[in-house]
């Protein structure tokens, strides 16, 4: 098939941006979407100009490194990562707009490329298990309910990519915070630090410039771990109840 | 009992025997023999006991004057990240990906193994040893793999304790799976996402160490050299991948956790950006590069689809629980839909030849089977030349017997994987499946303290050689990278720190300046060779070379074919590269050409490795060394030895060292699955 892309290019951090509009041919339906500008990149270097900058890693969904806001939706218009993404889901003829996340937290590095080093930040304030190397006890000696396990793994499936920021209108990053909220919270072994670690995580969310949660669930439509919006329910359950209790 | 050290410091320099069978003659020159892997003596099950015991201690006051620099994230370096920040030593932990949580560890889908026993099932710390050895066959260090299966059962503890939630079953307790090679259940899982899991886990622990300010972060950084001084590894030259500053870090020691190199054939099952670099670089300083020709097939994976493929994709093994592998009985029926071809006629090649151990064969075994009928044109799914490369796993009996709906909780984010890669429905019709190159056991060689035969230079997770010989078991790597980095390192390192802190170098010191200005030459060189070729259409046909000569079956006249390609390939790459931009910002081909450079000096030392290796054994199958029915022929009495090759100069010959591998703990055998 044959496309028209509307890139975002940027030279760097400071320099100002712009959509560049390229066309391309022989697109096949089986190319994942990275894949379809590997063959850009190609087509780019030998042509002499500066090849599109993206992040990507893994090309399996599961990394989190991977991040276009394609045809203004985060992941573009299927429930999955960029990289599972596949050409199948584009027509000939296509013209395809691909920007880089777009959050007041997430600066752009260059190109499609922005800088989640926040992310890592927030985790930092709290979202772990103090537990050093050698001092755990036998591993069945607590047993954690099936279903609370069950639900623990579900939201620790996000892959910390940013979507849910990047769809939000507020910029937050909720859904992130909640997921790990949540994931450390319905296992036994997370209740010690729990209200901690809520405050903590919250104030950090807060100071990195994400914007507040107003309950409009752009994020979870976003996630592609699809990552319900519940979790959200249960960060500020937790908060209230850290705050009541004076953590 | 016989150590390494009776047959130490012996120079065999070309004994008749071995200059018979000496494929590689001419390639290579033969060094001393290993004299000393330090692995302790006496009983096997009490050699890491004693062994801790005389490693020395460091003061707890003094830990933080010490630093370390730990080159990756992954399961190995978060882990040991997290527990020399815990034990106070300042770490500097380096990745190439915006965060460390990115490693390529967490694509590891389906499990790790520790011998737990949970399931009542006979195993032991002696079974999971037994089975290593053997799924290795026979070629890696009895004393290290004992080790492994002993501190296994402590990582299960570690991560729960973390948070990590495994599988469970109704009661509460921790769930466990099958993998290939074994007939015990002890691969504890999370879904298909395992890797994921315990590399969060590990991650999150290293945050913490980040908060205590134990721990720094340097994302977005990439090591190109290796700093030595007085023979001891002193540092490292990172290229900060943003600004594109070249940086001098200097510490008291230097730990590799950097991954392995399956990229070398460009299609893989590893993350893009997975290199070998780091370990290339440490090799050219002196490190050991021990048995470079041990790669892993994966036989799950989803074939190539078409000329634009970037990389490959595992359906993980524990899809062999449950899934039954066949092709058509007849050629005629290869490009039916299989769910019309009847039973009859399908053949269930594995569970036909291995009545024992049926679809749960060690990787190397069901992958040669899947090239095999492929080659008699059995295969299935799309041409690739002259051959359908694909055989069917096949769930349908699964999911009679257990129901889709416990076959997609186990199951589900595979399958979805495959639907969407591929566009077919696995609950509909069978997956279409193909050998991938999947993870390498060779690596830089250490010893039993996991330090390289540089001092100060550690080396953890799959970049080393050290536990699975020549093939590695399913759900054996993670357990790896968790030992190395959680309970191994920690406790061999401190033996070396108790003589830091080491003198404080300056960075003009000639060894730094010189590290730094190689590494500043050879970017300037990549940016102004200004030639027609992009890094990737290199890596391309470096990646066909090498999955030609030096894949699923090797030839002495494929291999010397392979070594003079790749010498071809590399005289043009260093003449005709293109690669546009500047040093100063973020430059992705720059990183590459990088990467594709080194890549193209490994592949060869590849291709002289498994020449040299005229048997076969595990995941390295010489044509010429094979049973009567076709399976591979180890020759003990020649090659029971690790090759750790010395670099010997640009243009120069690489030196073999060997290792002789003597076992005491357990009896050599050929392996049999049938
Ligand atoms: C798809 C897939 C599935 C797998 N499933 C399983 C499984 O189910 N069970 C199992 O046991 N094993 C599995 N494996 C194997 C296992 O995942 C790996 O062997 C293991 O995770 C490697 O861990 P590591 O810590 O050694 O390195 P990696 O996780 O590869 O980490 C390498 C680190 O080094 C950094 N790095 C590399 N080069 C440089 C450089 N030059 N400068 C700076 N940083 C650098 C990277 O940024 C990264 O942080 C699987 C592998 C794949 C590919
Ligand atoms: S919650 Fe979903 S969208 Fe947000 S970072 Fe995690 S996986 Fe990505
Ligand atoms: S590249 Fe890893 S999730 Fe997309």
């Amino acid at each position: 098939m044959r496309l028209t892309l509307k890139i975002w290019r940027q030279a760097n951090a400071t320099a100002d941006g712009s959509l560049k509009t390229y066309e391309l041919d022989g697109v096949s339906e089986d190319m994942s979407f990275l894949e379809m500008l590997d063959v850009l990149n190609e087509k780019l270097n030998t042509e002499g100009e500066d090849p599109v900058a993206f992040d990507h890693d893994c090309r399996e969904g599961i990394c989190g490194m991977c991040s276009l806001m394609i045809n203004g939706e985060a992941h573009g218009p299927e429930v999955t990562t960029t990289c599972q993404l596949h050409m199948r889901s584009f027509n000939d003829g296509d013209t395809i707009t691909i920007e880089p996340w777009r959050a007041g937290a997430f600066p752009i590095v260059k190109d499609l490329i922005v800088d989640r080093s926040a992310f890592d930040r927030i985790i930092a304030s709290g979202g772990f298990i103090s537990a050093n190397t050698g001092s755990a006890p036998e591993a069945n000696s607590v047993p954690a309910p099936r279903d609370k396990a069950m639900r623990a793994f579900n939201v620790a499936t996000c892959i910390g990519c940013g979507a849910c920021v990047a769809a939000c209108p507020n910029g937050s990053a909720s859904l992130f915070l909640g997921a790990k909220i949540t994931h450390l919270g319905e296992l036994p072994q997370g209740q010690p630090e729990r209200w901690d670690r809520v405050v903590s995580m919250v104030g950090q969310h807060d100071a990195e410039g994400f914007g507040g949660c107003t309950n409009i669930g752009e994020c979870a439509g976003a996630c592609p771990k699809e990552i319900p919006l519940d979790v959200i329910s249960q960060l500020n359950k937790d908060l209230r109840t850290a705050l009541k209790h004076g953590h | 009992m016989a150590s390494t050290a009776d047959v130490s410091g012996l120079t065999q320099l070309n004994s008749p025997s071995e200059q018979n069978s000496d494929d590689a003659r001419g390639y290579y020159t033969l060094g001393e023999k290993i004299a000393d892997t330090k692995a302790p003596k006496g009983l096997i099950a009490e050699r890491w006991t004693k062994h801790k015991m005389d490693n020395r201690l460091v003061n707890p006051a003094n830990r933080r004057k010490m630093s370390v620099i730990i080159v990756g994230t992954g399961l190995a370096g978060g882990a040991a990240a997290a527990t020399l920040g815990e034990a106070g030593y300042h770490v500097k932990s380096f990745c190439y990906q915006d965060s460390p949580r990115r490693a390529h560890s967490i694509a590891a889908q389906g499990g790790i193994n520790a011998a737990k026993n949970y399931k009542e099932d006979g195993d032991s710390t002696y079974r999971l040893f037994y089975d290593t050895v053997k799924g290795g066959d026979y070629r890696a260090r009895e004393s290290n793999v004992y080790r492994l299966a002993e501190v296994s059962a402590n990582i299960i503890d570690q991560c729960v304790a973390q948070g990590v939630p495994f599988a469970r079953d109704y009661g509460g307790l921790l769930d466990n799976r099958s993998f290939g090679g074994v007939q015990v259940s002890r691969t504890f899982y999370a879904r298909g996402q395992t890797g994921q899991q315990l590399l969060i886990g590990a991650y999150q622990a290293m945050e913490r160490q980040v908060a205590a300010g134990t721990v720094e972060e340097f994302k977005r950084h990439e090591m190109l050299e290796l700093i030595v001084v007085d023979g001891r590894a002193r540092g490292i030259i990172a290229r900060d991948l943003v600004t594109g500053e070249i940086e001098t870090h200097m510490a008291d020691a230097v730990v590799l956790a950097s991954g392995g190199y399956g990229n070398v054939f460009f299609l893989s099952t590893n993350a893009m950006g997975s290199n070998v670099t780091a370990s290339w670089r440490a090799h050219r300083k002196g490190a050991y590069m021990a048995n470079p020709c041990y790669t892993q097939i994966h036989p799950t994976c989803i074939p190539v689809s078409g000329d634009h493929q970037s990389k490959l994709t595992l359906m993980s093994e524990s899809l062999r629980n449950d899934g039954r592998i066949w092709v058509p009985k007849n050629r005629e029926d290869c490009t039916k839909d299989p769910r019309d071809i009847p039973e009859e006629d399908r053949d269930y090649y594995l569970e036909r030849i291995y009545p024992s151990f049926g679809n749960l064969v060690p990787r190397d075994i069901a992958s040669r089977q899947a090239k095999n009928v492929c080659d008699e044109g059995r295969g299935v799914g799309p041409m690739v030349g002259d051959f359908r490369r694909g055989v069917y796993l096949d769930f349908a009996d699964a999911i009679k017997r257990l129901g889709e709906d416990a076959v997609r909780e186990k199951y589900d984010n595979l399958f979805d994987m495959y639907a969407r890669i591929t566009g077919e429905n696995p609950y509909e019709t069978p997956m279409r499946i193909y050998p991938a190159v999947h993870y390498v056991m060779g690596g830089l060689w250490v010893d039993y303290d996991l330090q390289s035969n540089i001092p100060g230079l550690f080396v953890a997770g799959e970049a080393n050689f050290s536990d699975h010989g020549a093939n590695r078991l399913g759900a054996s790597a993670l357990m790896q990278g968790l030992a190395d980095g959680y309970f191994v390192l920690p406790n061999t390192i401190r033996e070396y720190l108790a003589d830091a802190p080491f003198p404080a170098v300056d960075e003009t010191d000639a060894a730094v300046v010189e590290a730094r200005e190689s590494v500043e030459q050879r970017i300037n060189t990549f940016l102004s060779i200004n030639g027609t070729r992009s890094v990737d259409s290199y890596h391309k046909e470096l990646g066909n070379i090498m999955w030609e000569y030096c894949g699923m079956e090797r030839t002495e006249e494929g291999l010397r074919k392979a070594i003079d390609q790749i010498r071809e390939l590399r005289a043009d790459f260093w003449s005709n590269l293109k690669v546009l931009g500047t040093n100063d910002s973020l430059n992705q081909s720059l990183e590459k050409a990088g990467r594709v450079a080194d890549f193209l000096e490994l592949g060869e030392l590849m291709c002289i490795d498994a020449l040299n290796r005229r048997e076969s054994c595990g995941g390295h199958f010489r044509a010429e060394s094979q049973t009567e029915d076709g399976e591979a022929l180890r020759h003990d009495d020649e090659f029971s030895y690790v090759a750790a090759w010395e670099f010997g100069g640009d243009g120069g010959q690489p030196v073999l060292h060997k290792e002789d591998l003597i076992y005491t703990a357990i009896e050599m055998k050929q392996r049999s699955y049938k």
